[in-house]
């Protein structure tokens, strides 16, 4: 398949080009030249189609028309975008409804190979819920929480729990405003009837229940899997990794992890280090298996054991390309199908493991955490066995890879800002506070082949760190950033403002965070609930200045995460096309959800959802809301290089000098 | 941070806690793990220990349990690639140094190589050391080590009332001597509390000053505590007890006791010259405290603030201050330290030929240095303060009656009284003895001036060095003149002194003030709770102890010795909107423990509900709380139907099996404990004390050092309470020190307590 475009407006990512240069050579088809090819629909990309019942699908592409039910635009498209929502919600929070089951298995001691390895984490966390912790096992302790948590799915009536970590202020709006998810299978279950034929046809009124459907994925699914993946299998502190395909190598038996969930890849892990994992790969001619990850399982594995990411997103194809890998294990989300059919070009297994997932043509190889060792070592033959099959004339292992520091979680940042101690979100809230920090964004999200890949994501977080703003990232943006070095210590040196630059260095961190997969967004907005309670900078997250980011983002739990985030008090802006664009100037009034999802929901939430195509138009709506919201709390107005003084600089200049100067320029003369 | 000081904490911290543990194992294999160890007169262990991480430390093998501790808490060194965060890692080092610092001293202790010492040192004013080799209070050949718990709860009112602004810890060497004095001087100027300790090369700021002839100890608010880095530990026990003793926090809450000392100790680290590893180490340890670190050399500066309140670590090269020789660098480099820390100062602007503030207030001019003194043996001095109509008082007028001093001999004497006339439309005839005790005060913080006693009996010397400089009798005018306008100013408008020399003139003057006092002290004698509609309520300390209030009465005064109900009066005039507000009394509810409707709700408000009801007449029933500065602790002895008193200078064990200063655990902290109180030793004088529970005869022990300090007031007591020999009945340590000896003594003695119904 020739491509349409040049190399560079395919992936901005030098290991990526060479790779798609070499489907060129192999005539292989990629997602990059599948999207060339694939125009996507004008009508349902803008939300104007709706295939909800059987008299239709109708396209609704002249002004005041209706559906054959008489169903107006803007229902259609609060439907549309609600169902993407539920489908968001309910990936994200099945991932943490199995994570529930698989703490209470662990407690009971019935899953192999797993054990509660942040027994500080558990007790924190259920002492939240008050569930007693004194006196008691972890495995007593993980009990009860395994129990609440798995009722939070099931639960018909009343609150979910984990929302009562949110601030006050902000519950305070989610009763006003009846949109506290009661359970969260219900919210979903009720957004799919909702949105079914001849039920809630008030925009408003339907897009209220998206909102609730997805506080049950942030403040509930989503947060209940983060919280159990710590426990189970550490809170991530900060460890040298890195990304990118030269991370696969050509002399061990490669197994790329893919998908979502920590469960399989952690086992994956453990049992890669199994001496008699070792033993079997060096018997098949390999010095040992060499585990890499593309997506957010790269992520899990990448904070808690350093286990180096081989891509994010766009990566997954790319990676079987290099013709040296022996299987690639897959679960949940952002699989795609092409895998398969792609891997037949080479010698690549594609194992799926998941009870929820099978790809037709691959082989599947179901995970059970009663027995997850045992399988974990069984897929890991499977690939030391096909090691034999390896061409090595189709080898091609780009060389480029990059070191990164990930694993900021949000206890380990309040850690590095004041030690075992002191350990609080003060120095933050200062930085920001005076000036040193202009503010926070929150860049996240996927890839997506309709822009360059990466190209966004880094564009963005490269101009806003020299606008003095803290990056943190999490899911396929933060391996985008990985991929570029911007995840180091160093770059908190080179590539910022300087008063973001004081704080990196008075610190020892990146100027981007990688906060973890695309399920730890809740992680984020916990810091905004911590930077809310240290004080200074308002009650509520709508007043931290602070904006999230999507701009490469194409699932559908982008939409959820989104939609959580504005109903927390967030400004959210998303590159690339709205799936409720409408089209304004061919329809009249056809933007009427667009600008409900802005406009509409700040009044009520404080937040607002935005798309913004344009890269720079992005960086400038961040920086003038963060500016807005500094302004609002009485701040000084940001200055560029007001601060930046301090630092080690001038004294490596001085420790260079010869042994008397330098003497004479640090101390001084000598006291009598 | 910076990664640079990271690196270098870090490795300091690594070097000392494998240090400690070395330092331990061979005192434990040389004399064993029952060895105690302890810091002399405190009831906190050690301290920092004690704090941070809530075990007390007794004996030798204690301290393994702290060195692992220690060591749990470093961290490898920042890669020096692609580093992983190192703020918290520091900070976590940091305490691990004070950890091991102070076991290393608890070491040295038990050793006897701490207090450190010094041959020819001389200590003005320090910790006594009471063990039988020592001999008693033994202030020479040593440095002064930690301070005990008496100086720093005599200096709590101090600290909390502002007078002492904060404390500095200098560690290291200055650049010459003149500077090295001219800094402490600035110090001592602002009345900063001063710790010296560490050294350059060897050489310390304690031999500079010592060289100096600069006095140091207690009395003089500058403290050596070693010329090892390590002593500077001394100062984050201090810290550290000074948030146990006023804040009411509880050993093990270290959190807390860090944040305590961010938001309400004003202190620093100053470095002077080389910043080694260890100081690296032993100041990221004292970030944790919120205290800043000033150096005076080129080292990497963290501005960010947020763990402590404005910059964390700061650097100016001395020679790139601005100034114009060394000495205004010097005084550059203080004013930078205060500004940093946010120290709020008050500086006396006094126009004497000599320094001038409260840290000289204790300084002692020895007969050697005399030049002439007024009163004690050979002379008698008064002083006598009296209200007078505006249009009598001319503002600003010095007079000296009579011959100045400079016909008489060296280390001689002569007769003077001080005449002073005050005006003013909020003055009244109650505040003149609140304004005359002042004089005390505001004489003493002249350098080179010693001031004791008031009234008839005042005792006051000028030494050489001061007259040398140009001190002369006119200087007391202008102090006192400059003093009482900038501390009274709301009450006092216009201020004239007269110093009488002349012979004929002070005879008279004397006579007039003795009438003047005697007045007074009948209208003092008169002056009863039951004759007033209001008593002044104090929460002073409460930027120390949040919840702790005292409610002053005439016939109580404030536990800390310093504030009665009059001085509560003035001070409400001064400032109507400070620490000192009336209290209407409102309906009695019961007189003979004293409860009133006021003063109940009163303390409700004032402890932010931890107390309910307040007795300002006993000790078994909600008595009064206190912060922490108390002068002695009273305390029931439930065998003895009677109370022990125990003055803070009191070292030794009491009968009640614990020292003062362990006693003042339980007293201390704004909490209400029946049986137990810390008060101000003029209250044990006033017919109110304890009076619901039998006052007086109750007293079954007491401090000898009490006993004999006020032993005229006392036995005028034991009059009034119709038993005068009961002062001889009452026990002290040289007699009595367990409940068994006690009660035979009192049996021996036939004391009254034993014949009086149950206390409870």
């Amino acid at each position: 398949m020739p491509r349409k475009r040049d190399i560079k407006d395919y992936s901005t990512d030098p290991a990526a080009q060479q790779m798609l240069i070499r489907a060129e050579e192999l005539g292989i088809g990629t997602a990059f030249t599948r999207a060339d090819n694939m125009v996507p629909c004008n009508i349902g990309g803008a939300g104007m189609c709706c295939k909800q019942c059987g008299m239709g699908p109708c396209r609704l592409t002249k002004s005041g028309e209706v559906g054959v039910c008489g169903a107006t635009l803007d229902t259609i498209q609060a439907r549309n975008l609600t169902r993407s929502i539920a489908a968001g919600s309910a990936a994200h929070s099945d991932h943490g409804r199995d994570m529930a089951f698989l703490l209470k298995a662990t407690a009971n001691g019935e899953a192999e190979g797993y054990s509660i390895r942040d027994v500080a984490k558990l007790r924190i966390i259920a002492s939240i819920y008050d569930i007693k912790v004194e006196g008691r096992s972890p495995e007593e302790i993980a009990n009860d929480l395994a129990d609440l948590y798995t009722s939070q799915f099931g639960q018909q009536r009343g609150e979910v729990v984990p929302a009562i970590r949110a601030p006050k202020k902000r519950q305070q709006i989610w009763r006003e405003q009846n949109v506290w998810p009661r359970g969260v299978d219900r919210e979903v279950v009720e957004a799919l009837h909702r949105t079914h034929i001849g039920d809630d046809q008030e925009p408003a009124h339907i897009l209220n229940h998206a909102i609730r459907t997805a506080l049950a994925d942030g403040w509930a699914g989503s947060m209940i899997a983060t919280d159990i993946s710590d426990i189970l299998f550490g809170t991530p502190a900060p460890i040298l990794g890195e990304a990118n395909l030269g991370v696969i190598k050509d002399d061990m038996v490669n197994v790329v992890v893919h998908g979502h969930e920590p469960s399989m890849s952690e086992m994956l892990v453990a049992a890669s280090q199994d001496p008699e994992i070792i033993a079997y790969a060096k018997a098949a001619g390999a010095h040992g298996v060499n585990l890499s990850g593309i997506c957010c399982t790269a992520n899990e594995i990448l904070m808690r054991q350093g286990i180096p990411a081989a891509g994010n997103f766009l990566h997954q194809e790319l990676a079987i390309m290099t013709g040296a890998v022996e299987a690639m294990v897959v679960d949940v989300q952002c699989i795609m199908q092409a895998l398969v059919g792609l891997a037949q070009n080479f010698h690549t297994a594609i194992i799926t493991t998941s009870p929820k997932v099978k790809i037709t043509g691959a082989t599947h190889i179901e995970f059970d955490e009663r027995k997850a060792l045992t399988i974990a070592k069984q897929i890991l033959k499977v690939a030391i066995d096909n090691f034999k099959n390896r061409e090595s004339a189709k080898v091609r292992i780009p060389q480029i890879k990059e070191s990164l520091i990930p694993g900021f979680s949000h206890e380990y940042i309040n850690y590095m800002l004041g030690g075992s101690y002191r350990a609080s979100f003060r120095p933050l809230n200062d930085a920001i506070m005076t000036g040193r920090i202009r503010g926070v964004a929150a860049i996240v999200g996927c890839n997506n082949p309709r822009s360059s890949q990466d190209y966004l994501h880094n564009k963005v977080v490269k101009e806003l760190l020299k606008q003095d703003v803290l990056v943190v990232q999490t899911g396929c943006g933060a391996i985008a950033a990985g991929k570029l070095g911007l995840m180091l210590g160093e770059a908190g040196l080179s590539e910022v403002g300087s008063g973001l630059r004081e704080i990196c260095e008075t610190v020892g961190i990146p100027p981007v965070l990688h906060m973890g997969s695309c399920v730890d967004n809740t992680r984020i907005l916990t810091v905004l609930t911590q930077m809310v309670e240290e004080g200074g900078l308002g009650d509520d997250i709508d007043q931290v200045p602070a904006v999230g980011l999507a701009p490469e983002w194409m699932s559908e739990k982008a939409l959820a995460i989104a939609t959580y985030c504005v109903a927390s008090g967030a400004y959210v802006i998303f590159g690339g096309a709205s799936p409720v664009s409408g089209m304004p100037d061919r329809v009249n009034d056809s933007d009427a959800v667009l600008h409900y999802i802005s406009e509409g929901w700040e009044k009520i939430y404080g937040g607002k959802l935005e798309f913004i195509p344009d890269p720079q138009k992005m960086i400038d709506a961040t920086l003038a809301h963060i500016d807005k919201k500094r302004a609002a709390l009485g701040l000084p107005a940001w200055e560029k290089d007001k601060f930046g003084r301090s630092g080690d600089a001038r004294m490596k200049e001085l420790e260079n000098l010869p042994l008397e100067k330098k003497r004479e320029a640090i101390y001084g003369l000598a006291a009598d | 941070m910076s990664k640079y000081i990271a690196t270098r904490a870090m490795r300091g911290a690594n070097a000392l806690v494998t240090e400690a543990e070395l330092m331990l194992n061979r005192a434990l294999n040389e004399k064993g793990a029952d060895t105690p160890v302890s810091f002399p007169n405190t009831a906190y262990y050690l301290p920092t220990i004690l704090g941070m991480t809530g075990k007390s430390i007794e004996k030798l093998g204690d301290l393994q349990f702290v060195v692992k501790y220690a060591r749990d808490m470093l961290h490898p060194l920042p890669a020096f690639a692609k580093w992983t965060p190192y703020l918290g890692e520091t900070l976590d080092s940091g305490m691990a140094t004070l950890l091991a610092a102070e076991t290393i001293e608890a070491v040295r202790f038990a050793y006897g190589l701490q207090p450190e010492p010094m041959p020819g040192f001389k200590l003005a004013g320090g910790t006594s050391f009471t063990s039988p080799e020592s001999g008693g209070e033994n202030l020479d050949g040593h440095l002064n080590g930690p301070i005990d718990d008496i100086q720093l709860r005599s200096w709590g009112i101090q600290l909390v009332d502002g007078r002492m602004p904060g404390f500095a810890a200098i560690v290291g060497c200055a650049k010459s001597n003149a500077v090295a004095v001219k800094i402490v001087r600035e110090l001592q100027r602002r009345n900063i509390l001063t710790f010296l300790c560490g050294n350059v090369n060897g050489r310390s700021i304690i031999h500079q000053l010592q060289e100096e002839g600069v006095e140091l100890g207690y009395n003089t608010f500058t403290v050596p505590f070693g010329t090892d880095t390590i002593s500077a530990i001394y100062a984050l026990g201090f810290a550290t007890r000074s948030a146990l003793t006023f804040g009411g926090l509880k050993p093990g809450q270290s959190r807390e006791i860090l944040l305590y000392n961010k938001e309400r100790v004003f202190a620093f680290v100053l470095a002077l010259g080389e910043v080694d590893d260890l100081k690296y180490a032993a100041a990221a340890g004292a970030i944790n405290f919120g205290f800043p670190v000033i150096a005076d050399t080129v080292i990497p500066e963290i501005l960010p603030t947020g763990v402590t309140t404005y910059e964390h670590v700061v650097s100016m090269p001395f020679n790139q201050i601005e100034g114009k020789d060394d000495l205004e660098r010097a005084e550059q480099l203080v004013q930078k330290c205060i500004e940093v820390r946010g120290v709020k100062v008050k500086v006396s602007n006094v126009d004497v030929p000599v320094p001038y503030g409260s840290a000289f207030e204790g300084e002692v001019v020895r007969k050697a240095d005399l030049r002439i003194e007024f009163g004690g043996k050979h002379s008698r001095a008064f002083e006598y303060l009296q209200m007078a109509k505006l249009d009598e008082v001319t503002d600003g007028k010095i007079e000296v009656v009579g011959p100045d001093f400079s016909k008489v001999e060296a280390q001689g004497s002569m007769d003077m009284g001080i005449v002073i006339k005050v005006a003013g439309r909020q003055m009244q005839q109650d505040f003149e003895p609140v304004l005359e005790r002042q004089v005390h005060y505001f004489v003493n913080g002249a350098s080179g001036i010693q001031h004791v006693g008031q009234r008839d009996i005042a005792w006051i010397r000028i030494s050489n060095a001061a007259a040398d400089k140009g001190f002369s009798l006119e200087s007391f005018g202008k102090i006192l003149h400059a003093r009482f306008h900038e501390d009274f100013g709301a009450i006092v408008d216009k201020v004239q002194v007269t110093i009488v020399t002349d012979p004929a003139l002070h005879a008279e003057w004397l006579e007039k003030a003795r009438v003047a006092y005697d007045f007074r002290n009948k209208r003092l004698a008169d002056l009863t709770d039951d004759k007033v509609e209001e008593f002044y309520s104090c929460t002073l300390c409460q930027s120390f102890a949040p919840n702790h209030v005292c409610v002053v009465s005439p016939e109580r005064l404030g536990l800390c010795g310093a504030y009665n109900w009059l001085d509560c009066k003035a001070s409400f005039s001064i400032n109507p909107t400070g620490p000192n507000q009336p209290i209407k009394l409102g309906k009695q509810i019961d007189d003979r423990k004293g409860y009133w409707q006021g003063t109940n709700d009163y303390a409700k408000i004032g402890s932010h509900g931890v107390v309910e009801e307040v007795s300002m007449y006993s000790i078994m029933e909600n008595p009064m709380t206190a912060c922490g500065c108390f002068e002695c602790i009273v305390m029931l002895i439930p065998e003895a139907n009677g109370v022990m008193v125990v003055s803070r200078e009191d070292t030794s064990l009491t009968p009640a099996g614990m020292t003062f200063s362990t006693l003042a655990g339980i007293a201390g902290g704004g909490m209400q404990t029946p049986g137990v109180m810390g008060v101000g030793k003029f209250y044990l004088i006033s017919p109110k004390f304890i009076s619901a529970d039998g006052g007086f005869k109750r007293v079954i022990w007491m401090s000898s050092v009490l006993k004999e300090t006020m032993k005229d007031e006392f036995q005028a007591v034991c009059e009034r309470e119709g038993d005068p020999d009961l002062l001889d009945k009452i026990a002290d340590e040289r007699n009595v020190t367990s409940v068994e000896d006690l009660l035979a003594w009192l049996e021996a003695h036939n004391h009254p307590a034993m014949a009086m119904e149950p206390m409870f």
